[in-house]
């Protein structure tokens, strides 16, 4: 197993090459760039600005200095010098020497802000609210499926997959705004918008306490967000549930004399996740790197509006910060999930 | 037709499956009529055998008397407890001295877990072994059914189907139960290691004093392992007697025709054999004739055979049939 996910790692780092040199190249092909105005630039202006970013160099020399500042580890002996040109997302002193790594470089939409500081301040808040998303798609979806495969046709089943028709076909512009409104605005449970954990975060990611205030802002967007995920486990457990309930070795457990309850857990529950999980590896990495709309309705200061307006923008370093980012969750979240195959296939080996 | 103190009584067991039109608003359009009104016991120690065509309901008698199938009406004693009316603990209880070996090697096994699981697990639910002791057990059974201890690690679809038959047998025996239903245990293995699968059973009857419904359509299979042969066609049973008496003085007609297609291995005889040959269908068991069940096909068949189901008559000492002719 250890030798597998060595080996896996090693392909992320030639799938986040291949993404940033497709993303590299297509971005650089669309027309247009960040320094264009419905009133142009005076051309030194925008001949400066070009050079301040790079963007005066050709286009090899461009990619092999993204190469060199996000992909190449560096230990030297100089500490970063602060600016904004050399914001390193690793930075660990050790002894005399400085590990330096990932500087995806200043955005260009900002004077001020690099990505890594995106990465730093907006990616923990998507990341929270992805994982809560997920809480709920899970602990509901899964329940609800369980529950209607085994009451298979009754008003259990038909109203469960009803409620997940329901969830899947409400677009998050209409059920954001709604709870917004009955839950925020008319019956004041919960505030309407905002976020209840600010930088610093802890480990980088984590809000640095977990109370009622920091949930309450959480509590509706992550149910609307994980609503229509839920749905698609719910009617994916249904489905292959029904399928291995009807399977001979679910006749041999009971013959057993196993109680119910284990028949199900034990012997169908764990055979029927596996398409369950497959589903759940790009829904992670979906949920977890932002979620423009749902952030937009509740303002929430996620990633998500960075992936939209980096593009209209041609914010170049933005685009392959997030891009990149996706695929890495992308990757590892499918590593999971093929580790997690192998938990509940054992006949699954890896090596 | 016996007392209730018998080990095993089956009584006008009746085992209907509906029929259903409809998604939403779902209707009963008719009944599969699986089986339909049987009675029989088994005494303890002995092998009773239940032959008949595919489809004529011998596994769902089977899983019926063990309630894994719930029977629509109709009672089954075992040991003078009528199982029908046991629900939840009581029942799983029960399943401790009955067990029953499946006839898919193949699908009966859960692809999830080990040998050592799969056998274990039912020691385990039943607080028989925990831990060293339970791992010593399961390593005994692999032993007695001639499969190497050190399989106990591996999954099911790393062995063979006679393996995997054996694997099934030793999972049925684990809790040491005193009946065992063995629905087609070997129709689904090759001819060469059917031989093998059965003289484990006999072996294993003979040492600890089991008690087996071995249902097939081997006819000769029947012959050489039961004591007694139950012959079933279309949900009922139309003849029972012990195996000697079946083979030698068959008195059903279809009976009559089952054992006149058992090729005889001697030319001489096997040119000089008169063939029973059936006309026809096994009709549906949705509508099923009125009467006898057989008459459509019987050669035989007379007036009353359509206007009354023949009784289970007790024609000699220990030989029953269902048929108005004999």
């Amino acid at each position: 197993m250890g030798r597998y996910i060595t080996r896996r790692l090693i392909a992320l780092i030639m799938v986040l090459l291949v993404v940033s040199a497709i993303t590299f190249v297509l971005e650089h092909a669309v027309p247009g760039g960040p320094f264009d105005r419905e009133k142009p630039l005076p051309p030194e202006i925008k001949a400066n600005l070009e050079r301040r970013y790079h963007l005066d160099e050709p286009y090899w020399k461009q990619y092999a200095r993204f190469l060199n500042d996000v992909m190449i580890p560096h230990l030297t002996t100089q500490p970063p010098d602060g600016s904004i040109e050399s914001d390193y997302l690793i930075n660990v002193h050790i002894g005399p020497l400085y590990f330096l790594w990932m500087n995806f470089g200043p955005t260009i939409s900002s004077k001020t802000r690099t990505v890594n500081d995106i990465f730093r301040q907006q990616l923990p808040v998507s990341f929270q609210l992805g994982i809560m998303a997920m809480m709920v798609a899970i602990l509901l979806g899964i329940p609800l499926g369980i529950l209607a495969a085994l009451k298979q046709n009754t008003m259990f089943d038909y109203m469960g997959m009803g409620l997940a028709i329901i969830g899947v076909s409400i677009p998050v512009i209409v059920l954001g705004p709604l709870m917004v409104w009955i839950f925020g605005v008319e019956l004041k449970l919960l505030p309407p918008s905002g976020w209840g954990a600010t930088p610093p975060y802890r480990l980088g990611f984590l809000p640095q306490s977990f109370g009622w205030e920091y949930f309450k802002y959480a509590i509706m967007p992550a149910i609307v967000l994980g609503l229509g995920s839920s749905a698609v486990i719910a009617r994916l457990t249904r489905a292959t549930l029904l399928q291995v309930v009807r399977e001979d070795y679910i006749r041999t457990a009971r013959s057993k004399g196993l109680e119910e309850r284990l028949v199900i857990t034990r012997h169908a529950l764990k055979n029927s996740l596996i398409p369950v999980v497959t589903v759940l590896g790009p829904m992670f990495a979906a949920l977890v790197t932002g979620t423009f709309v749902t952030e937009l309705i509740f303002g929430i200061p996620g990633m998500g509006r960075y992936f939209v307006t980096s593009i209209t923008n041609r914010d170049y370093p933005v685009i392959m910060g997030t891009v990149l980012l996706y695929a890495f969750f992308l990757v590892v979240a499918n590593l999971v999930v093929d580790i997690l195959y192998a938990y509940l296939d054992p006949r699954i080996r890896y090596d | 037709m016996s007392s209730n103190q018998e080990f095993l009584v089956v009584e006008r067991l009746v085992k209907h499956f509906p029929i259903t039109r409809g998604v939403i608003f779902q209707k009963k359009v008719g009944e599969v009529h699986a089986v339909d009104n049987i009675s029989f016991n088994i005494k303890k120690g002995e092998t009773l055998g239940l032959v008949g065509e595919s489809g004529c309901g011998k596994s769902t008698t089977g899983r019926a008397i063990l309630q894994l199938q719930r029977p629509t009406s109709g009672h089954v004693y075992y040991k003078g407890v009528d199982l029908v009316h046991l629900q939840g603990v009581e029942l799983r209880r029960m399943r401790r001295s009955m067990q029953i070996i499946f006839q898919d090697p193949y699908a009966s096994l859960n692809p999830r877990m080990t040998v050592g699981e799969i056998i274990g697990e039912v020691v385990y639910v039943h607080g028989l072994a925990r831990g060293n002791e339970l791992r010593e057990r399961v390593d005994a059974l692999l032993n007695r059914v001639g499969l190497d201890p050190a399989y106990a690690n591996r999954y099911p679809h790393e062995f063979s189907g006679g393996q995997r038959q054996r694997i099934g047998v030793a999972r049925a025996l684990a809790v040491n139960p005193e009946l065992v239903v063995c629905d087609e245990p070997i129709s689904a293995l090759d001819v060469s290691i059917q031989a093998q699968v059965v003289n484990l059973l006999e072996d294993l009857q003979a040492e600890f004093g089991l008690t087996y419904l071995f249902i097939a359509h081997d006819l000769s299979m029947i012959r050489h392992i039961s004591q007694r042969v139950a012959v079933m066609y279309l949900g009922t049973i139309v003849e029972l007697t012990t195996q000697d008496e079946l083979y030698l003085h068959p008195l059903h007609p279809y009976t009559q025709a089952l054992l006149s297609a058992v090729p005889v291995p001697d030319a001489i005889v096997e040119r000089q054999r008169k063939r029973i040959i059936l006309k026809g269908e096994v009709p549906s068991p949705v509508n099923p004739p009125s009467g006898c069940r057989f008459r459509t096909r019987c050669p035989l068949a007379v007036q009353v055979c359509a206007e009354q189901r023949p009784d289970f008559r007790e024609v000699s000492p220990q030989h029953f049939v269902a048929c108005h002719l004999v």
